[in-house]
C-alpha cells in the first residue's frame, strides 16, 4: 500500500502549518518523518486519518484519492496517536475488541484476531488487565496491537514513543521494525529524535511545515556532505551542531 | 461496508459504554442523588406552596412528588447527555473518540451511535431512580415503565445532539460549569419539570411562551404522558422533530479539527 501527498498545504487561521508538502512512500518500507517539535507532523497525520479536511493538494492511497474514498482508506490504515488513546478503565482486550468492532468486524473474528496480536506483542497473560495498570511501555504495545488489528497495510506512528523511558522505546522501534520486514507493512514513523532514525532508513525532514529532505539517510548525508543524519538535520533546520 | 459491519460496530459501542458504567457504577450512583435531593427535600418543601390541580396525564389530584418526577427524569437525561456530549470532545473521552473517528463507517453513524450508546446508559439510571421513587408512593403504571422508554431515547438523543452541537460551535464553553448557567440550568428551570405550564402563564405569558419554546418542556411531557399511559402527540412530534433537526445538524456540522480531538492544537504540529 503506497501513500502519496500531492502538494499539501494547511493553515490554522491565519498560521501555515504545511506548505506545499509533496512525497510517495515505498511499499513494505520503514519512513522516518523527522522533525522538531511544531514542525507540522501530527497536523500531516491528522489529515492522512481525515482528523482534518484537506485545505489544498491531495493524499491518494494506492491511486486512490482518500478524500473520495474515505472508508477504504480508513480500511488500510493503521494509527498509532501521540496521547493515549487507550480506555484506561478497560481491560486490553476490551480495547482490541471496541476497535475491532468499529470495524465492523464479528465477535468471534476479533477474539481470534486480538488472541494473535495479543501473542504476538507478548502481552496474552496481560489481556485480562485493565489498562490503567499496564507501564507506558506495555501500553504503546496495546495501542500497536490495536491498530494492527483489522489488518491495514499502512502503519502511523506519531512520535509513539513519547514518554518512554530508553529501553522501551528501543524496543518499540525494534519491534515495529521487525513488523516492517516480516509482514511487508508500509510504516510511518513521526519523530523529533534522531536516535530512532537509522541511516537506512528512508527519512524525510519536515521542518517549519517545509519538507526540507526526502531520501535514504545515508544518501541524505552525502548530499549534503556531513557524517551522520544529526549534522545533516541540524545543517537543514538551522539549528547549532551539537 | 455491508449492514452486517454496521451492526457489529453498533453492538460494539453500545458494549463499551455498559463496560464503562460498570467500571464507574460508583460515579453513576452518585449522579442520583441530585435527583433524589429534588424529591426528598425540594418537592417536601415545596409540597405546600404549590398545588397542583388536576391536570392531563393525571386523573385526580396528585401529590408534588408524583409531578415532578417526570421532569426529574428529564433532569437525569439532561445532565448526564449533555456532559456525556461535551466530554466527547473536551477532556475525558479524547482518545476514545480518536479511535471512533478512525472507523471506516460513516461519521453520521458513528456519531448517533455513540449518543445512543450514551442515552442508553443513563436511562438505566432513571429507572433506578424510578423504582426509588416509588419508596416516595410515586408509582406509574407498571406498562408505564416500558412505554416510557422510547421517550426517554428521543430526549437523550436530543438533549445528546445538542450537548455534541455547542462543544462543536461554541468554543467559549469550554468546560461544564459554563454550560450548567448558559444552557441546562436555563432549559430545566423554563420547562414544565417543576411546575405546571399554566402556573407559569399565571407568572407572565412571556415566561409561558419561553417554556413552549424550549424543546425540554416537550421532552418532559411526552416522558410524562408516556410515563402514565398516555399519549401526546404534540409533545411527542416536536421532540421528535428536534430530535431530528439537532442530531442531523450535529452529525454534518462535527468537524474534529472545531475540537480538541487532535490532542495538542494543530498549530502546534
Amino acid at each position: 500500500m503506497s501513500l502519496e501527498a500531492r502538494h499539501i498545504s494547511f493553515r490554522y487561521r491565519e498560521s501555515p502549518v504545511l506548505n506545499d508538502v509533496s512525497f510517495q512512500l515505498d511499499e513494505g518500507r520503514f519512513h522516518a518523518l523527522l522533525g522538531p517539535n511544531g514542525a507540522g507532523k501530527s497536523t500531516l497525520f491528522g489529515l492522512i486519518t481525515r482528523l482534518l479536511a484537506l485545505q489544498t493538494g491531495e493524499l491518494l492511497l494506492s491511486g486512490q484519492s482518500l478524500r473520495r474514498q474515505p472508508a477504504a482508506a480508513m480500511r488500510a490504515i493503521g494509527v498509532v496517536f501521540q496521547q493515549n488513546a487507550l480506555d484506561l478503565d478497560l481491560t486490553v482486550r476490551q480495547n482490541l475488541l471496541y476497535h475491532a468492532a468499529l470495524h465492523g468486524l464479528s465477535r468471534r473474528e476479533a477474539r481470534l484476531r486480538s488472541d494473535r496480536e495479543l501473542a504476538r506483542f507478548e502481552l496474552a497473560d496481560r489481556a485480562a488487565d485493565p489498562v490503567r495498570r499496564l507501564n507506558g511501555g506495555h501500553r504503546r504495545r496495546v495501542e500497536i496491537a490495536r491498530a494492527l488489528l483489522h489488518g491495514p497495510s499502512l502503519l502511523l506512528l506519531d512520535e509513539p514513543s513519547a514518554g518512554l523511558d530508553v529501553a522501551s522505546r528501543d524496543a518499540l522501534n525494534r519491534h515495529v521494525r521487525d513488523l516492517c520486514a516480516d509482514d511487508g507493512l508500509t510504516v510511518l514513523w513521526a519523530t523529533h529524535l534522531i536516535e530512532e532514525v537509522t541511516l537506512q532508513d528512508r527519512v524525510l525532514i519536515l521542518h517549519q511545515g517545509n519538507l526540507l529532505a526526502d531520501g535514504p539517510g545515508q544518501a541524505l548525508c552525502d548530499a549534503h556532505d556531513e557524517s551522520s543524519l544529526l549534522h545533516t538535520f541540524n545543517r537543514l533546520t538551522g539549528a547549532p551542531k551539537p | 461496508m455491508r449492514p452486517v459491519h454496521y451492526w457489529h460496530c453498533f453492538v460494539g459501542i453500545q458494549t463499551r459504554e455498559w463496560l464503562r458504567f460498570w467500571q464507574q457504577r460508583t460515579r453513576f450512583a452518585s449522579a442520583l442523588v441530585r435527583p433524589l435531593l429534588w424529591l426528598v427535600v425540594f418537592a417536601a418543601g415545596f409540597r405546600a406552596a404549590l398545588g397542583v390541580s388536576i391536570i392531563p396525564p393525571y386523573q385526580t389530584y396528585i401529590t408534588y412528588e408524583t409531578y415532578i418526577v417526570p421532569g426529574l427524569c428529564g433532569m437525569i437525561v439532561l445532565f448526564n447527555s449533555m456532559q456525556g456530549a461535551l466530554s466527547m470532545v473536551y477532556d475525558r473521552e479524547l482518545g476514545s473518540m480518536r479511535v471512533l473517528l478512525m472507523s471506516p463507517l460513516p461519521r453520521p453513524f458513528l456519531l448517533v451511535t455513540k449518543l445512543l450508546a450514551m442515552g442508553v446508559v443513563s436511562i438505566g439510571q432513571v429507572y433506578i431512580f424510578l423504582l426509588v421513587a416509588r419508596l416516595f408512593d410515586v408509582e406509574p403504571p407498571a406498562w408505564g415503565y416500558l412505554a416510557v422508554f422510547p421517550a426517554l431515547l428521543m430526549a437523550a438523543l436530543m438533549l445528546g445532539a445538542l450537548g455534541l452541537l455547542i462543544a462543536t460551535w461554541v468554543k467559549q464553553l469550554e468546560n461544564f460549569a459554563g454550560v450548567m448557567n448558559f444552557v441546562i440550568f436555563p432549559m430545566f428551570f423554563l420547562s414544565s419539570a417543576l411546575y405546571p405550564l399554566w402556573k407559569m402563564q399565571e407568572a407572565g405569558p412571556w415566561l409561558y411562551w419561553l417554556c413552549q419554546l424550549n424543546p425540554f418542556t416537550h421532552a418532559v411531557e411526552a416522558i410524562r404522558f408516556s410515563l402514565y399511559l398516555q399519549w401526546n402527540g404534540t409533545a411527542v412530534g416536536i421532540t421528535g422533530a428536534v430530535t431530528l433537526v439537532l442530531a442531523a445538524l450535529a452529525t454534518a456540522g462535527f468537524r474534529p479539527q472545531r475540537t480538541r480531538i487532535l490532542g495538542a492544537r494543530p498549530a502546534n504540529g
